[in-house]
């Protein structure tokens, strides 16, 4: 069967590519949302974390000869800790005043993250190797699956899963949700609301971190491989609102898959096709595809 | 004598506007006065009406494009390009601020900038851009057929003398009851909307004003520069009027300009500064320094949002009014 003159294994392994893509889509716009909701701050530095994880991964590997499955858990540990900082020492002192404030401070920090790292690394992209556990790849008949590629699906589609049962299903979530709601009443009750802040900022940036340590081998990693894709993830919040968990891990993976499609009947708007769908929504529903708020 | 003071400091900035070509790299100046224009027309959107636009690049980007392309690629003199270029930068300021306005707060930036993105691409694969190359050897012309502008200090005259009106624009449009509404939007949408004003339509008007005066700026540099890039519609832009203009202080009307002249400066200057700090403490990483401006913009940045929110002008101005 073909679709355009393409085959069908292409296309699925376009269409694979689009879920591995989605699937950090969902991963970042699900860290943000999270953030959101309970710090009513938009971070701007989410890409950069991303890109912190990646780089950690690749400094781990070629300079401390540390493999991929320590770092997958040492580099969003180390990045969470350097969000806690971030929100203990700056983020904090923002709270009550517009939001707007915790933008411009996060996007200043990215400015840092990026220069920081450009000023040791430069901006030419480095490559890192698949890991020999996942090398290879297995022939399902109908299309070839990478092994890495499969294990970057199964992996953030857990992590996703896995956040949303967190907050909708357990009590810790329970009292999320509840900050998110009323932050002094929960604050009554005798729950410890500024840490559980802190933690939640730390657990944001290390899923970013995570996902970046999970693109590592996929892209060309460079200290600004970040700040191209936060905008990426920008436009994907705004289509699917901030109010819903589901909704951002939904909203992620159907873009992702989108603009594998576009991909491969009209290559030339691959990159642009989120944002003309964030047009589409504003005009025909503009609270977002799981927005309340007008 | 607050107003006295702050009148000294205009004055005191316009002479040495007059006198400093002749003693400064022309080129430099205008470069200075073209982001200070820029950053005003900012500051009209975000001091003014409180929306933060996160997609100001396009706006320069958008005026430096079409004024090059109507002068260069379709011969016509550069009054033309620059009215050219402020009509298109109108029209997407039409369509940017139609849509941005549809939400509000934090969405609003985020879709600014999401559009803002969108204009980039949009420079990167249009023909008549040259792509990564740039669109090169925009001539300068004659001005209205008269004012021959390939000398810098008759170009950097122009430049000021278009700012200056500008900035005069600005406060006449700030001072009018049309500014006093956008204010009161700015500090209470909800009671400006009871108030019965059509909030939505005030803050269209103040977008397309503030898209046409950022797109002036990028035709007047475009034109001085005689040549236009990506890094004008690139989203750092967009963030380094940001920061010119929280520096200089959100919401005074010199702020911008004050702002303006620290933040080029320095951005110019980094390297240097990072080379004599080698040289002070010869550590080797300074002399990176230059590579990674972002670092000192990004330092400035935090520091201003933590403890700097009022910037320069906006101090001064608090410091004269209290004994």
């Amino acid at each position: 069967m073909d679709i355009f003159n393409l085959s069908m294994q292409a296309v699925l392994g376009q269409l694979l590519l689009g879920l591995v893509n989605g699937s950090f889509y969902a991963m970042l716009s699900l860290g943000l949302a999270v953030i959101f909701g309970l710090l009513r701050v938009v971070n701007f530095a989410h890409g950069a974390v991303f890109m912190m994880g990646s780089m950690l991964a690749w400094i781990g590997l070629t300079q401390l000869d540390l493999s991929y499955w320590i770092m997958i858990i040492v580099a969003p540990l180390l990045t969470g800790l350097v969000g806690i900082a971030i929100e203990k020492g700056l983020l904090k002192r923002l709270y009550g005043l517009d939001p707007l404030y915790g933008l411009l401070l996060t996007f200043g920090v990215t400015l840092l993250l990026e220069g920081f790292f450009r000023s040791f690394y430069g901006v030419s992209g480095m490559s890192y190797n698949v890991p020999d556990s996942l090398q290879g790849a297995v022939d399902l008949g109908f299309m070839i699956l990478p092994y890495y590629r499969g294990w970057v699906v199964l992996a953030s589609l857990t992590v996703c899963f896995g956040t949303w049962f967190l907050i909708e299903k357990t009590k810790i979530g329970a009292l999320l949700r509840a900050g998110t709601e009323n932050p002094k009443l929960v604050q009554a009750f005798g729950v410890n609301f500024p840490l559980l802040v802190t933690l939640t900022y730390g657990f944001g940036v290390a899923l970013a971190a995570f996902a970046g340590v999970l693109a590592a081998p996929i892209i060309q990693i460079s200290p600004l491989m970040g700040s191209n894709l936060i905008i990426t993830i920008f436009a994907i919040v705004v289509i699917g609102g901030m109010g819903s968990i589901m909704g951002s891990i939904l909203t992620g993976l159907s873009l992702g898959l989108l603009e594998a499609f576009v991909k491969v009947i009209y290559p030339e708007a691959s990159s642009t096709v989120v944002f003309f769908v964030m047009v589409l929504v504003l005009l025909l529903r503009p609270a977002g595809l799981f927005g309340k708020e007008a | 004598m607050n107003r006295n003071r702050m009148q000294y400091i205009i004055g005191a900035l316009l002479l040495l506007a007059l006198v400093l070509p002749y003693v400064a790299y022309p080129i430099f100046l205008m470069k200075i006065l073209c982001f200070a224009l820029f950053s005003s027309a900012f500051n009209l959107l975000l001091g003014y009406t409180g929306l933060l636009s996160f997609g100001h690049a396009a706006f320069l980007g958008t005026g430096g494009y079409i004024c090059g392309y109507v002068i260069r690629n379709l011969g016509y003199p550069p009054e033309l390009g620059i009215l050219a270029g402020v009509s298109c930068s109108m029209v997407l300021g039409l369509v940017m601020g139609g849509l941005a306005i549809r939400r509000q707060g934090i969405y609003f930036a985020m879709i600014t900038m999401a559009l803002g993105q969108l204009a980039y691409f949009f420079f990167l694969e249009a023909p008549f851009t040259g792509g990564e190359d740039g669109m090169q050897g925009i001539p300068r012309g004659r001005l209205l057929g008269l004012i021959d502008l390939q000398s810098d200090i008759t170009m950097y005259y122009v430049v000021l003398f278009v700012t200056v009106a500008s900035v005069l624009f600005i406060a006449r449009v700030t001072t009018s009851p049309f500014g006093k509404v956008l204010f009161a939007i700015k500090e209470n949408e909800p009671r400006a909307i009871s108030l019965g004003y059509k909030v939505d339509r005030f803050k269209l008007l103040a977008f397309v004003l503030s898209g046409a005066l950022a797109g002036l700026a990028g035709s007047l540099q475009a034109l001085m520069l005689g040549f236009e890039s990506l890094s004008d519609p690139h989203w750092t832009t967009s963030g380094l009027v940001i920061l010119i203009t929280l520096v200089g202080g959100v919401g005074t009307l010199i702020g911008p300009i004050v702002g303006g002249v620290i933040i080029v400066v320095l951005e110019q200057k980094v390297g240097d500064i990072g080379t004599w700090l080698y040289h002070l403490t010869s550590i080797e990483w300074f002399n990176t320094l230059g590579e990674s401006v972002s670092i000192v913009t990004g330092l400035i940045f935090v520091i201003c949002v933590m403890s700097f929110r009022k910037g320069i002008i906006g101090e001064l101005q608090d410091r004269w009014k209290s004994p």
